[in-house]
């Protein structure tokens, strides 16, 4: 019986997910900026990267610019993106009209989101072959560590997506409500600069950040440096963020417009 | 399932919206299985409010609502896949097309129809390849109830389903309104058009200001309502020169200009005593108009009520 029921919410998830995806393919705007923005900033980071003291870090070139990349990957493609796709279907009334099927409110927001979480899990990928290629960057030495800072990476921004959609009232102004978290996460979550190279205190306020540990996680994995004690940390912040996503999308998301 | 359960029972309902404006103050009625059942108002009347509450898009504020011996809101998973909804104002990407909007929709419901059967019953075939914003507002309407269709519901609930259309898709939706309640769906409609509830409601509840006005059949509601005769008075006669009006069985009249309008519940006694009279005084009356009491009447007069209020 939960087995057919779960195979029904896989259905409408497919069918939902299924028509977003068409929708993405009909949007210029989404693909230029969920696919070649992330893809073309970090060409920019790398001429950054290439004039940091990184002697002492145990870091290299490659392994600040993949992190970094797949960071602009998950905000550009994923967090911004879905920032505009929730608030599109919220005003279009398309939000309120699924709410009134047997989809779930957890299965209206899964379908939308998966095809921006998709395109951000292919250009991780993508990026991730193309710097090992392009900047001799070593395989990872703990992949799992990375593989796991990518799913709670997606999770997050997937969720602060969400919850950012809430406080914004058009389309045109999620480009603006978006930005704190792009620009915060940019500068403070180790994506352009290593928190290495930053001093210790506004290393550990950084660290909270919602996207610092997903960076942290991914970078570990490729320089194997992280103990599991090291681990931890990283890991319960983005859980703690993931818990406040939901949270904070099941009390104040909204799904229709205000009247 | 008894058959002779209410599908859908609204007790003492009440909606406040954010800002503390109480929409809908204390409703009840019941809807009988395989009834059409039309909620009748103004603009603001609540109409909208009390629909979406049926559908479980918000909880109330009070009171009780059962769809199919459930909560709709509580106990979505119970309600929702017996049930078929039309908003308003349809939802739907104005980027895909009427097929894929449809099949989009006919995967995330269980049982569904083919979706090409769905758009045939409304007659959007030959739109399918056509994008929604391209869609005129019948067309819209029209999607939007091909959807509420898909899952062959047992309770369809469609808000103002012909604001929009023109005349030939009134007819054509009230049709496929008629076959399905004689397949056995049970139809909560909300309209502002009088015939359409007089024509297709085999009863009905007129809101005013978040509460019932006055329900029952359409020939119940009318019933209570006067008949009303209007003529012009003769050049050279007044008012005096009628019969005693009382005597006749007139309720009330009022003159404007040289037009009188008399109400009564005896509308043949009245008629009959006014045309004997100008039959014998040789006056013709100009502009004689009888009618029976009809719907109109009993939701202009309690549309009035907001005015004298």
């Amino acid at each position: 019986m939960s087995a057919m029921a779960d195979r029904m919410a896989a259905g409408r998830v497919k069918a939902l997910a299924r028509a977003e995806l068409t929708l993405f393919g009909r949007s210029k705007g989404m693909i230029v900026t969920a696919v070649f923005v992330p893809l073309v900033l970090p060409v920019s980071v790398r001429t950054v990267a290439e004039d940091m003291d990184l002697k002492g870090t145990g870091l290299n070139v490659g392994t600040v610019v993949l992190p970094g990349a797949i960071g602009f990957s998950l905000l550009f493609a994923v967090y911004s993106a879905l920032v505009g796709v929730y608030v599109g279907r919220r005003e279009e009334l398309v939000l309120k009209r699924l709410r009134t099927g047997e989809l779930r409110d957890g299965e209206i927001l899964a379908g939308t989101a998966l095809p921006a979480v998709t395109t951000g899990l292919v250009q991780s990928l993508v990026l991730a072959v193309a710097c090992t290629v392009l900047l001799d960057v070593p395989a990872p030495k703990a992949p799992h560590l990375a593989v796991l800072g990518l799913l709670l990476g997606l999770a997050v921004c997937a969720l602060l997506a969400a919850v950012t959609a809430s406080v914004t009232r058009t389309v045109e102004s999620a480009q603006v409500t978006a930005l704190p978290l792009v620009m915060v996460a940019m500068v403070g979550s180790g994506m352009t600069v290593p928190l290495e190279l930053l001093p210790d205190r506004m290393a550990s306020v950084c660290e909270l950040l919602p996207l610092t540990p997903v960076i942290t996680l991914i970078r570990g994995g490729w320089t194997g440096e992280l103990s599991v004690y090291e681990t931890i940390g990283p890991v319960l912040t983005a859980l703690a963020w993931t818990a406040a996503g939901v949270f904070a999308v099941g009390r104040w998301f909204r799904w229709e417009p205000r009247r | 399932m008894d058959t002779n359960t209410n599908v859908i029972e609204v007790t003492d309902l009440r909606r406040v919206y954010g800002g503390g404006f109480e929409a809908v103050r204390g409703i009840s009625f019941s809807v009988a299985r395989g009834e059409v059942f039309a909620l009748l108002g103004t603009n603001g009347a609540g109409k909208t409010s009390t629909v979406e509450l049926l559908e479980g898009l918000a909880p109330p504020a009070g009171g009780r609502v059962r769809v199919l011996g459930h909560d709709p809101y509580a106990e979505r998973a119970a309600v929702r896949p017996r049930t078929g909804v039309m908003l308003q104002e349809g939802g739907f990407p104005s980027e895909l097309t009427v097929a894929e909007t449809a099949r989009m929709w006919a995967g995330c419901v269980s049982g569904a129809r083919p979706p090409a059967e769905a758009l045939e019953l409304v007659g959007l075939v030959r739109r399918s390849d056509v994008r929604v914003k391209q869609l005129s507002g019948g067309e819209r309407r029209r999607l939007d109830l091909a959807l509420a269709l898909l899952g062959r519901p047992e309770v369809l609930f469609l808000d103002e389903p012909t604001t929009g259309l023109d005349a030939e898709g009134r007819r054509d939706t009230w049709e496929l309104v008629r076959a399905l309640r004689d397949s056995g769906t049970t139809v909560l409609l909300t309209t502002h058009y009088l015939e359409e509830a007089e024509g297709l409601a085999d009863r009905l509840a007129i809101l005013h200001e978040g509460r019932i006005a006055v329900t029952g059949t359409p020939a119940e509601v009318t019933a209570g309502q006067p008949s009303r005769i209007s003529f012009e008075l003769p050049e050279g006669y007044f008012l005096g020169g009628l019969p005693p009006l009382g005597e006749l069985g007139v309720l009330s009249h009022e003159v404007d200009g040289r037009v009188v309008r008399l109400r009564t519940r005896e509308l043949q006694r009245v008629a009959t005593e006014v045309l004997v009279w100008a039959s014998r005084a040789g006056v013709e009356l100009r502009g004689l108009d009888v009618r029976s009491a009809s719907l109109e009447e009993a939701f202009l007069g309690i549309a009035a009520q907001e005015v004298g209020a």
